[in-house]
């Protein structure tokens, strides 16, 4: 934990001038992947969820996005179109139709997932991704330069950009409250369910009281804990009584979305073997080269004397 | 390196009724590149939160960097294996290279949000980007291009600096300086040439391995492991093709002969790279049964078929016929051919087969973001003119035969 408010009194620091912000960065250069076996994680079982989204407007004031009334929320009409996250909305539940019973509609709650081997941390260019050590992904706007390449590699199209902007536009996503939960604190959106859809605990626990709820339940649940393998595992985990798919819960393998282009990446780089290499190859058929042409002009020249 | 023959076009004017047609066009890029700062990129682009990713990046960047190869690959023939009957080709190649990568950086500079922390990648490091050694390799190498290049404007001022009035007194200051530059380059240059050929073999194939993180997202005609391999091949493969369809413009714009004698023997060498490209291409197609797309009539079927018909296989079979190689129209058109096949090969493998999860709508390019494309090639074709007017680059070897 120690090394949580490490990085924190650095993020504070980073903001205060041109100058720091290039030191302390350079302090935290390269994003470090050091997990905590005990990391956090929620658990979101969509078999609960009632779809009020007061989520959505504890995520907005926990943040200092501008709210608006919660009884607004409560409103079903959005329901009629799919939404994503985006901008001041780090979270959105979403309804589908549920075709074991029509009656009871399945809400489910979008968010980053925060992925155990995060891509969006591998490819950004600068490093303003971080993995922390207690799962949170969080993104660090002093560093950012808004090449958006973030969002081209998120396997769950998570991270949003301010287009509108000609001027300091963000990335937005969710941060995992990370002001709350690296304090030792719970997530606003997990706070306010009234239903217990939302899980927070040590990501280890979580998959056991998942797979406990699937034994007890086998009618109810699909045996699929959503995030607990995908992409190598996510902070973020799903049950349901669907398949995931049906949830637009996207599909994925269970290799790391970066796993491939980090080992091409540093094959090419092998403690600058290969480029030496080459350079070293490329000198020397310059040098032959050379000196066969020399060779030859003097051959030529002994002849014609 | 005797460049002695180059000179400075002297045989036509700068403008021309064309170059003003394509003054307009970098003139109304130039207004929605302004549009772009002042309103941001939203307001001039059809990017969003599901295409991240447009044009700007798939053809300015992408393409550029693919295109200005060229330079490099003259610079292996021409200086590394030491054929010095190509010599009359590294310079133009050179200065394509270093115009194309200049309006690369200009890219990039339009394409992200912030802009003015451009230079952040140069002290906040993140080795496991690809994008970060795409940047850091483009930096260091158009340093290097711009240092290949200064002999060239040495040797056109060199003993010739001639200040009016009072500047006098500067000017044999200013020759010695210049000869002195001169001196230590020439001695030094090897340096940068191999590092030139080091940097560009680098950076081309890790912007194949840009889109590898991108996974499912992206089609699975184009996604493949290999990617940095087909990159790194298909630059190589149009770095010829585009030095003889710039020549051959050249030559017709500038009413020069055209440098058949250069350019035959070294189209020679197109066909090998496009059989390994095109074997490469189809193996990694049958290792991963993506051909099981093929069956299908899609945007990225079509794009593909494009790509790999017109862009390489025809080509391929043009360039192998000795007759192709040696009349200009046709040497032109499979050139040409091969140009446009890698250009779609960069589309396709940012724009067109991007496909994210809960994308609703496919992608097209904006007025806007067509408009600033084709601003920055304009700008590109008007600095390129004016630089072999300045500049001794091109070599009117065939004009001193003739007449
Ligand atoms: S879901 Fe996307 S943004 Fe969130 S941690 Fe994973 S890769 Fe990063
Ligand atoms: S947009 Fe910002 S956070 Fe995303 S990859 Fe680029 S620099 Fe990193
Ligand atoms: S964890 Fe925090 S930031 Fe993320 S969705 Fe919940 S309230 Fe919003």
């Amino acid at each position: 934990m120690k090394n949580i408010n490490r990085r924190n009194f650095l993020k504070f620091s980073s903001a205060l001038t041109f100058a720091s912000a290039g030191l302390t960065s350079n302090a935290k250069a390269a994003p470090n992947n050091i997990l905590s076996p005990d990391r956090m994680g929620v658990l979101v079982d969509t078999t609960h969820c009632v779809g009020c989204r007061n989520c959505e407007w504890a995520c907005k004031t926990s943040h200092g996005h501008d709210a608006g009334d919660i009884e607004k929320y409560h409103n079903r009409e959005v329901f009629k179109e799919f939404r994503r996250p985006k901008d001041h909305s780090f979270t959105v539940v979403n309804e589908f139709e549920n075709p074991k019973n029509e009656l009871i509609p399945i809400n489910v709650k979008y968010q980053c997932m925060h992925c155990d081997k995060p891509a969006c941390v591998s490819a950004c260019i600068v490093g303003a991704f971080q993995k922390n050590e207690m799962g949170q992904v969080t993104w660090d706007g002093g560093k950012c330069i808004g090449c958006r390449y973030c969002m081209v590699a998120c396997p769950f199209q998570i991270p949003t950009f301010e287009y509108e902007k000609a001027i300091e536009p963000n990335i937005n996503k969710c941060d995992f409250c990370f002001e709350r939960t690296s304090k030792g604190g719970i997530p606003a959106c997990v706070e306010i369910c009234p239903v217990e859809a939302l899980m927070f605990g040590p990501r280890t626990e979580l998959i056991r009281v998942a797979r406990q709820r699937i034994k007890r339940n086998p009618e109810r649940y699909k045996n699929h804990i959503y995030g607990e393998k995908e992409v190598g595992g996510t902070s973020w985990m799903y049950l349901s009584s669907v398949d995931a798919s049906q949830l637009k819960l996207p599909k994925h393998k269970d290799k790391t979305a970066p796993g491939v282009s980090e080992s091409i990446q540093h094959g090419i780089f092998a403690y600058f073997v290969p480029p030496l290499a080459l350079y070293a190859w490329l000198g020397g058929i310059m040098w032959i080269s050379k000196r066969r042409k020399e060779i030859i002009q003097e051959v030529v020249e002994e002849e014609a004397k | 390196m005797s460049h002695a023959a180059a000179e400075p076009v002297k045989t036509v004017k700068f403008f021309t009724p064309g170059v003003f047609i394509v003054l307009l066009v970098a003139l109304n890029g130039l207004v929605f590149i302004a549009g772009r700062f002042i309103f941001g990129i939203g307001a001039v682009t059809n990017l969003d939160n599901q295409y991240p990713w447009g044009i700007w990046i798939g053809i300015d960047v992408a393409a550029g960097v693919a295109l200005a190869a060229g330079g490099f690959i003259s610079a292996a023939i021409g200086h590394i294996m030491h054929r010095e009957r190509y010599h009359a080709i590294v310079r133009p190649a050179l200065l394509t290279a270093m115009l194309g990568y200049t309006f690369v950086a200009f890219g990039v500079f339009i394409d992200i949000g912030r802009w003015y922390y451009i230079w952040h990648p140069l002290v906040m490091w993140n080795p496991n980007s690809a994008l970060f050694e795409v940047g850091i390799c483009v930096m260091i190498y158009l340093t290097v291009l711009y240092i290949e290049f200064l002999p060239i404007v040495t040797e056109r001022f060199m003993g010739r600096v001639n200040l009016p009035g009072i500047l006098k007194v500067f000017n044999n200051l200013l020759n010695r300086l210049l000869t002195f530059l001169d001196n230590a380059l020439g001695k030094t240059m090897f340096v940068f040439i191999i590092a030139g050929v080091v940097l560009s073999s680098l950076h081309q194939s890790s912007l194949g391995t840009l889109m590898v993180i991108a996974g499912d997202k992206m089609h699975p005609l184009w996604q493949t492991p290999i990617l940095p391999l087909l990159f790194l091949i298909s630059a190589a493969g149009v770095g010829i093709p585009m030095i003889i369809f710039e020549s051959l413009i050249a030559s017709k714009s500038f009413k020069l002969e055209p440098e058949m004698k250069v350019l035959t023997p070294l189209a020679s060498y197109v066909a090998p790279i496009l059989g390994v490209y095109l074997s490469f291409k189809l193996g990694d197609m049958f290792i991963r049964e993506s051909f099981v797309y093929l069956g299908e009539f899609t945007a990225q079927s079509i794009a593909f078929y494009i790509e790999i018909v017109i862009g390489v296989i025809v080509p391929l079979f043009l360039f192998l016929n000795k007759k192709v190689l040696k009349t200009p129209l046709l040497l032109f058109m499979a050139s040409a051919m091969v140009v446009f096949g890698v250009l779609i090969n960069r589309i396709n493998n940012f724009v067109i087969a991007y496909h994210p999860p809960y994308a609703d709508y496919p992608y097209f390019p904006s007025y806007g973001e067509i408009s600033v494309t084709l601003g920055c090639a304009a700008l590109l074709v008007l600095l390129y003119r004016a630089c072999v007017m300045i500049f001794p680059v091109i070599t009117p070897e065939a004009k001193a035969n003739h007449s």
